[in-house]
C-alpha cells in the first residue's frame, strides 16, 4: 500500500509543494512582520494615566502609552527575584513609553500588572513631539509670552496650537535662510579661499588678483551679515513664548514653541482625526530630515542616498559589463583562456562583499583618490577631496560587486541570439561590428536589463562594503543640491541599509528607535521593489520589441 | 565501410571521366569554382569541386542530406568565413576576379552575392526598417531613396500590394511565407549581382512554396540565382541547370532537362529515380 502510494509519485509532489510553501511563509512573514511592526509605530496610541504601587513603596502615579507587554510564568519570575504569591501563575509586566526624558532620564519603563492600583484615559492629557528629548506627556497648564502668561487651562491648548503654527512658519524660515541662502554664501566664500589657495600655489597671486578676490568677498561678507541678523532676530522671535506643561508628578515645564513639532490629544481623538495623524507621520518620515540621532524624524537622505547611489552604480556597471560580455562572447577565440576568464568571473560573484569594501577603500579611496587630490585638487590640502570615502567610490565599488551578474546575464543573452539574424545581417554586406551594433546588442537588451535588475537588487541592500567606502550614520548634505556643480561626487551620503544598522544598534535610544528599524526595513524592501519594477517594466517593453524568432 | 566504398567509387568515376562537368551550351558565365576543397577541421565536406554557374539562370544543387550542397552555396559568400577551424583550398572566381583572394573586402563582396536562408530570419524590426537594412548599412539615410528602394524591392518581392499598408508593422507579425519574401526583398534591395537561396521553401506551405517559385523565375531575369534543394520536382520546375552533388563531389552537372531525363551518371540516375537519397 505505502510502496504504491510511493511509486505514484504523490510524496514528491507533497514535498515539492512542501518546500515551495515554506518559501513563501518565511517570505509573507518577514513582510508581515516588518509592516506591523514599522507600520504600528505611526499611530497615535492612547495614553493612560496609572495609578501603581509596589509594595513597600510609595504611591505614584504615572502617565505613558502601553507599548509592550510580556507574561513571565512565575516559576521563572521567582528565579529572577520576584516575589510571587502562591496562587499567582504568571508575571505580567507592561513596558510604558513615558517620555520626559529630560526630566526622568529614561524614555520607557516597565511596570507589573499586579501592582496597578487604577488606570484610566484623562482626556487631557496632552503629548508632545519635541525636536529635542523626545516625547512629552502631561497637561496643558498656561502660554507663555515674554514672561506673561497669556492663556490658562482649557484655552491655552488652542492658543498652543496657533502659537506652534507660528513657530513652525518661523522655523522654515530659518531653515530656508541657513540651508540654502547662507549655505550658498558659505559655498562661494569657501571656493574663493580655495582659488586664493590656488593662486598662490601657482605663483599668481598678485595684486590684481587680491584685490579681485577681496572686492569678491567683501560682497558676499556684506550679504552674509545681512542675512545673519535677520537670522538673529528670527531666533530672538522664537525664544519669545513658551508652552508650559505639568506632569503626572505636580513638576511643570516650560517648552519653547519651537522646539514643538506636535501637540495632541490621543485620547480624544476620532478614528479620523487618528488617521490624519498618523499619515502625517508617515509623510514626515518619508520626507523629513532624521532629528535626535536618527530616533526621530524622517529619513528621506537615507531614501535619497540609496537611489542615487544605486543608480549611479547602474550608470557604471551596465557599460563596462555590456562590453566585456561582447568582447568574450562574440570577440574572444573560444578556448582555455576564455573559459578561465569566465570562472573567474563566476568566482568574483561570490567574493564576500566586505572585501569590495577594503578593497575599494584601499585602492580606489586611498590610492586613485589621493592621487586625484595630488593632481587636481592640490589647494584643498590638507583637507582630502575624493581621497576620502564618497558617493562616487561607493558606486564604483558596488560597480565591481555587481559587474559578474551583469557579464553573464549579457552573456547569456549574447548566445541566444540565433545565428540565423547575425547570418541574416552579415549576407546583406554588414560588418560583424554594424551586425552588432544594428541587431545583435538590441535583441540582447532584454538579458542586460535581467542583469541590471539583479544588480540593482544586490547593491541596494548591500551595507558593509558601503560602511568602508562613502556611507555616514548623518549626512550633513545631500549628494545633489543647487550648488554647481550640483552632482556632489565626492560626498558622503546616507543609506538605508545602514540606517537600519546604525539605528538599530547603535543608537543611544534603542528602544525608541526600535519601531524604526521595522519601518526603515519595509522602506529599504519597497525601494528595492521599487527600482526592480522600473527595471522589470523596462525589461517586458524591449522584449515585446525584440521578441526573438519562434520556431 | 560502406561509406568509403561509395565515396572511392565517386572519385573515381569523376576521374575516369575525366572532364569538367560543364553546361552543354556556352552562355556568359558568372561564377566559376575552381578546385575547390573545403575541410571542417580535419574532416573534408568538399571534394575538388570544378564549375560554372551561368549569368542571369537559375543554378539548382541537388543532392542527399549532408552531401554539401549548402557547404558549397555558402562558399560563394563566404558564409564559411564564420564558422570556425574551417579550411579552404581552391578559389572561386566571381566575374573573373577571385572571392578568396587577400585584397577582397568580404562585406562588399556579401553586397555583390545576397542571400537567403532556409529559415526566414527577418530582424525584429519594421517591415521597412528590413527591407532599408542593407541601404543604412551602406550609409543611405536619404528618406526618398530609402521609400524608393523599399517600394521597389517590395514589388520585386511581390510583397508590395500586400505589405504596402503595413510597412511600420514588425517583420516577426507576417506568416512564414511572408516573413521568406520579405527576406528576399531585403536582399535584392542593395541590388546584388547574385542571389544565394538555400532551400528557401523548405519551411513553408505548399502555397508559400508556389509563390516562392514564381518569384524565382522573375527574379532571374535581373540576377543570377543558385538554389540548393532537396526538393528534385522543385530544381526541375525553377532551375535551368542543375548540379548532382554526393558525398563533398560533384557528381553531375547539366541542362536540367537533360540531367532529368538523360542522366549520364549511374549514380545521378539512382538519386532521380528515388533509388536512395
Amino acid at each position: 500500500m505505502i510502496r504504491l502510494w510511493f511509486k505514484s509519485g504523490s510524496p514528491w509532489i507533497w514535498l515539492t509543494a512542501a518546500a515551495v510553501s515554506a518559501c513563501l511563509i518565511m517570505v509573507l512573514g518577514v513582510l508581515s512582520l516588518v509592516t506591523i511592526r514599522g507600520l504600528g509605530h505611526f499611530w497615535p496610541a492612547n495614553v493612560a494615566r496609572i495609578d501603581y504601587q509596589e509594595p513597600g513603596g510609595q504611591q505614584q502615579t504615572i502617565i505613558g502609552e502601553i507599548v509592550d507587554t510580556s507574561s513571565t510564568p512565575a516559576i521563572m519570575a521567582r528565579s529572577a527575584g520576584y516575589k510571587m504569591a502562591d496562587g499567582e501563575t504568571d508575571l505580567l509586566q507592561y513596558q510604558l513609553k513615558t517620555g520626559n526624558r529630560d526630566l526622568t532620564g529614561a524614555d520607557f519603563r516597565w511596570i507589573q500588572a499586579r501592582h496597578i492600583k487604577q488606570q484610566d484615559y484623562p482626556e487631557n492629557l496632552t503629548v508632545i513631539e519635541r525636536r529635542e528629548w523626545g516625547n512629552f506627556y502631561g497637561e496643558p497648564i498656561a502660554v507663555k509670552e515674554e514672561g506673561k502668561t497669556i492663556a490658562t487651562g482649557a484655552a491655552a491648548l488652542a492658543i498652543a496650537l496657533d502659537k506652534m503654527a507660528e513657530a513652525k512658519l518661523l522655523i522654515d524660515e530659518i531653515k530656508q535662510l541657513e540651508k540654502n541662502e547662507i549655505g550658498k554664501i558659505n559655498y562661494a566664500i569657501d571656493h574663493l579661499r580655495l582659488q586664493q589657495k590656488k593662486l598662490e600655489l601657482e605663483n599668481r597671486w598678485d595684486a590684481a588678483a587680491q584685490q579681485q578676490l577681496a572686492a569678491e568677498k567683501a560682497v558676499y561678507e556684506t550679504s552674509y551679515k545681512a542675512l545673519q541678523d535677520k537670522l538673529a532676530g528670527l531666533y530672538a522671535q522664537t525664544k519669545r513664548s513658551s508652552l508650559v506643561m505639568k506632569t503626572e508628578s505636580g513638576v511643570e515645564a516650560d517648552i519653547p514653541f519651537f522646539k514643538i513639532v506636535r501637540i495632541y490629544q490621543p485620547n480624544t481623538m476620532s478614528v479620523l482625526a487618528k488617521l490624519s495623524h498618523y499619515f502625517s507621520k508617515v509623510g514626515e518620515f518619508l520626507a523629513d530630515d532624521p532629528r535626535e540621532a536618527n530616533t526621530e524624524g524622517g529619513i528621506f537622505p537615507a531614501i535619497f542616498g540609496t537611489i542615487v547611489m544605486v543608480l549611479m552604480m547602474s550608470v557604471i556597471v551596465t557599460p563596462f559589463g555590456v562590453i566585456a560580455a561582447v568582447y568574450l562572447r562574440e570577440y574572444a577565440k573560444q578556448g582555455f583562456t576564455t573559459r578561465l576568464i569566465r570562472i573567474a568571473v563566476n568566482n568574483l560573484a561570490g567574493v564576500p562583499s566586505v572585501v569590495y569594501g577594503v578593497f575599494g577603500l584601499g585602492f580606489f579611496v586611498y590610492i586613485l583618490g589621493g592621487n586625484i587630490d595630488r593632481l587636481f585638487f592640490p589647494e584643498y590640502a590638507p583637507a582630502p577631496v575624493f581621497g576620502t570615502p564618497g558617493l562616487l567610490w561607493a558606486s564604483i565599488t558596488l560597480a565591481l560587486l555587481t559587474l559578474p551578474v551583469v557579464i553573464v546575464s549579457t552573456e547569456e543573452g549574447l548566445a541566444r541570439i540565433p545565428s540565423a539574424i547575425r547570418e541574416g545581417s552579415l549576407a546583406l554586406g554588414a560588418t560583424k561590428f554594424e551586425t552588432l551594433w544594428q541587431t545583435v546588442l538590441p535583441m540582447a537588451s532584454p538579458a542586460m536589463m535581467t542583469g541590471l535588475i539583479l544588480a540593482v537588487a544586490r547593491a541596494a541592500g548591500e551595507v558593509a562594503p558601503l560602511m568602508l567606502v562613502g556611507v555616514v550614520k548623518l549626512a550633513p548634505a545631500l549628494p545633489l543640491d543647487g550648488n554647481a556643480p550640483f552632482l556632489h561626487l565626492d560626498r558622503k551620503f546616507m543609506h538605508l541599509g545602514f540606517h537600519i544598522y546604525d539605528v538599530g544598534f547603535q543608537s543611544p535610544n534603542v528602544e525608541a528607535a526600535r519601531p524604526l528599524v521595522y519601518a526603515t526595513s519595509l522602506l529599504l524592501v519597497l525601494v528595492i521593489v521599487a527600482l526592480n519594477l522600473a527595471a522589470i517594466v523596462i525589461r517586458n517593453n524591449l522584449r515585446e520589441k525584440y521578441r526573438a524568432l519562434e520556431g | 565501410m560502406t561509406t568509403n566504398e561509395n565515396r572511392t567509387h565517386a572519385i573515381n568515376m569523376n576521374s575516369i571521366m575525366g572532364f569538367r562537368q560543364k553546361p552543354e551550351d556556352s552562355p556568359e558565365m558568372c561564377i566559376k569554382v575552381d578546385g575547390l576543397n573545403l575541410f571542417y577541421g580535419e574532416k573534408q565536406a568538399l571534394h575538388n569541386i570544378n564549375m560554372e554557374m551561368p549569368k542571369q539562370k537559375v543554378t539548382a544543387f541537388i543532392g542527399p542530406s549532408g552531401c554539401g550542397k549548402s557547404t558549397l552555396l555558402r562558399c560563394i559568400n563566404r558564409m564559411n568565413d564564420l564558422v570556425d577551424c574551417v579550411r579552404i583550398e581552391g578559389q572561386i572566381l566571381l566575374e573573373d576576379q577571385n572571392i578568396y583572394d587577400k585584397s577582397v573586402n568580404v562585406a562588399a563582396l556579401r553586397r555583390r552575392v545576397g542571400m537567403v536562408f532556409q529559415k526566414p530570419n527577418p530582424f525584429p524590426k519594421s517591415i521597412f526598417e528590413n527591407v532599408a537594412y542593407g541601404l543604412r548599412i551602406q550609409g543611405i539615410n536619404d528618406k526618398r531613396t530609402l521609400a524608393e528602394t523599399v517600394e521597389n524591392a517590395l514589388r520585386g518581392a511581390a510583397l508590395w500590394d500586400e505589405m504596402k499598408d503595413r510597412l511600420n508593422d514588425n517583420a516577426l507579425g507576417m506568416s512564414g511565407g511572408q516573413q521568406q519574401r520579405l527576406v528576399i526583398a531585403r536582399a535584392i534591395a542593395i541590388e546584388p549581382e547574385v542571389l544565394l537561396l538555400d532551400e528557401p521553401a523548405s519551411a513553408l506551405d505548399p502555397i508559400s512554396t508556389l509563390k516562392i517559385e514564381e518569384l524565382i523565375n522573375e527574379l532571374k531575369e535581373k540576377y543570377t540565382i543558385v538554389i540548393v534543394t532537396h526538393n528534385m520536382q522543385q530544381a526541375a520546375r525553377v532551375s535551368d541547370y542543375t548540379a548532382f552533388m554526393y558525398m563533398g563531389e560533384l557528381v553531375e552537372m547539366g541542362l536540367t532537362g537533360e540531367l532529368f531525363t538523360n542522366p549520364k551518371k549511374k549514380h545521378t540516375e539512382d538519386y532521380i529515380t528515388g533509388r536512395y537519397g
